[in-house]
């Protein structure tokens, strides 16, 4: 393995280590569920990276993604007692089939016309969800009892029922669905994604099936956002139409874009700015509507100075300003030696 | 062999290739006319990127049109582009192997013929090197060697040494005339720069506006009164 894959695996899996045994130990409960937003949100993150980045199809309806992921594992937990990681499972397949079904018409479109598209469909799935609502523990298809009084919980797994232990739990599969994504990046599928992306036709003459590729990566985002709505549903106990607005997954774009749709620590980013920050501001007092204005020059700034986001930006920026300090502690000493 | 039969292209009311019938014969081939004459469409056709109105092409003995561009790749036929088309975020390696690895005639051996054919196109980079990374030359070298990897049977070669400097053009015409005897492909080559094309070439086809208008060996195509008429203009006194 050469120096700087070991070096970054290491500084992985230290950063996993510190996130699954310190950091609930450092931080509130109140931060706990935040982070756990984080996580879940940093799938979804990955998701549309996949697609923006790695194929350039942007959507924006993946926040309606994670409702179907959210409503099948909810509907799954109330009416069946099968072991949570099974429930995720079927989520994310149940997803992966919705939103490839979705995206074949869509796989003709590209640019602005998909994005109106996939806005357009994740609108229409909002009102739907609005007339259905979520799961509540009722009987039949749609397991909604608008009647009950005492609504119970969406469950947790046995394993991880506590805050802090649902944290952990997140962070784990966050961790395989980052995982199943790299190993996609680094093989066949990845190099093919990045032909098509440059050029269609490039990736046609070298014998790439563009249209099974793009369906691909349309499966594979589904697929973990499905996940990612599975893990939502433990995480907030009970869910709500208005939980899943159309606009949120504007939102979701724009903070992708400004952690960098292109590296996987962008999804990172992605999710701190959107789940974190918030929760940051709230805490400090500070209407959290300002986001909105800070999202939005934060995608221009990214536009403008850094299109591979502030994962790519940001380590560039630090390591300029070591050489710059370097260079200043140095140049004391240059200048003594020269007057020798 | 390549038989093109009557092939017939129309953008609206534009007749970019009018009932072309020419066949191409195993060697490297030279296709040239003035721009806008229908070389880099009559590729188009070949690759599957335009339909024809009519016509038919067949190489060695398939019905190359009834195939879908993926499946033209795969069976054989690999192109470079007029603007070079390597993929900036894969390694070298990666851009040789995105062609080879859907290949059916890819063996076991495929990591060494991935490797066998950056050296053939004497590319002196780290195969592990970002395509991003490289100069121009280079990355048309790439190209290149993407369009010989493996065993290939139709390598058209649109303007490969368009932009580069005279040293790295002789390079690349000494890499094309070996292009059939390393992989048995029949090679087409457009191209505006003659020398190159006399120096690869044993046959050259030429077009000028949609229509075939000579063909034969390259020496004597070249000294043909309509090919010079077609690139020169004629010398009509009004």
């Amino acid at each position: 393995m050469p120096a700087g894959t070991l070096a970054r695996t290491a500084v992985v899996t230290v950063l996993l280590l510190f996130t699954l045994l310190a950091l609930p130990q450092l931080i509130s409960l109140y931060y706990v569920d935040t982070m756990t937003q984080v996580g879940i949100y940093a799938i979804v993150a990955l998701g549309l990276g996949v697609l923006v980045g790695r194929v350039g199809l942007v959507s924006l309806g993946q926040i309606a993604v994670l409702a179907v992921g959210a409503w099948v594992a909810a509907r799954l937990l109330f009416a069946t007692a099968q072991p949570y990681p099974v429930v995720l499972l079927e989520a994310g397949l149940f997803t992966m089939v919705a939103g490839t079904l979705i995206g074949l018409p869509a796989l003709r479109l590209r640019g602005l016309y998909l994005a109106l598209i996939t806005l357009m469909l994740a609108g229409a799935f909002s009102i739907v969800l609005a007339t259905t609502n979520f799961p509540n523990g009722g009987h039949g298809f749609l397991g909604y009892n608008g009647s009950l009084v005492r609504i119970p919980p969406i469950r947790r797994p046995d394993i991880a029922s506590g805050d802090p232990a649902y944290f952990r739990y997140t962070v784990i599969v966050a961790a395989l669905m980052f995982l199943l994504v790299l190993a996609h990046i680094r093989s066949r599928p990845g190099r093919a994604w990045a032909a098509i992306r440059q050029s269609e036709s490039a990736a046609l003459a070298a014998g790439i099936n563009t249209t099974l590729y793009k369906l691909w990566a349309l499966a594979l985002a589904s697929f973990i956002t499905g996940v990612a709505g599975g893990l939502y549903a433990g995480a907030v106990h009970y869910i709500y139409s208005i939980d899943f607005p159309a606009q949120d997954s504007i939102i979701l774009l724009a903070v992708v874009l400004m952690g960098g749709a292109y590296s996987l620590w962008g999804a990172v980013v992605a999710a701190l700015l959107l789940e974190l920050l918030p929760a940051l501001l709230n805490n400090w007092g500070v209407p959290a509507d300002w986001l909105t204005i800070l999202f939005g020059l934060g995608v221009l700034q990214v536009l403008t100075t850094a299109p591979a986001g502030l994962a790519d930006q940001v380590p560039r920026d630090l390591a300029r300003l070591g050489r710059l300090l370097l260079g200043l502690l140095r140049r004391p000493a240059s200048a003594g030696s020269e007057a020798q | 062999m390549i038989e093109i039969a009557g092939l017939t292209v129309r953008f609206g009311g534009v007749t970019s290739l009018d009932s072309m019938t020419v066949s191409f014969e195993p060697g490297t081939c030279g296709l040239i006319g003035p721009n806008g004459a229908g070389k880099t469409t009559f590729f188009n056709v070949l690759s599957g990127f335009v339909r024809p109105a009519d016509g038919s092409v067949r190489a060695f003995g398939d019905d190359l049109l009834s195939m879908v561009a993926f499946r033209r790749a795969r069976w054989g036929l690999r192109r470079t582009f007029q603007t070079e088309q390597a993929i900036e975020e894969l390694s070298v390696f990666d851009n040789v192997a995105l062609a080879h690895e859907r290949s059916r005639r890819a063996g076991p051996s495929w990591r060494h013929d991935v490797l066998g054919a950056i050296s053939f196109v004497g590319l002196e980079a780290d195969p592990r090197a970002r395509v991003s990374t490289l100069g121009a030359g280079q990355r048309r070298l790439v190209e290149v060697a993407r369009a010989v990897v493996g065993r290939p049977r139709l390598v058209l070669l649109d303007e490969p040494a368009a932009g580069l400097p005279d040293d790295e053009t002789e390079n690349l015409a000494a890499v094309i005339r070996r292009i059939p005897e390393r992989t048995g492909a029949l090679t087409i080559l457009v191209d505006h720069d003659m020398s190159l094309v006399s120096a690869c070439c044993d046959t050259t086809a030429v077009l000028d506006f949609g229509k075939l208008i000579a063909s034969g060996p390259t020496a004597q195509v070249l000294r043909d009164e309509r090919v010079i008429a077609a690139y020169l203009g004629t010398a009509e006194v009004l």
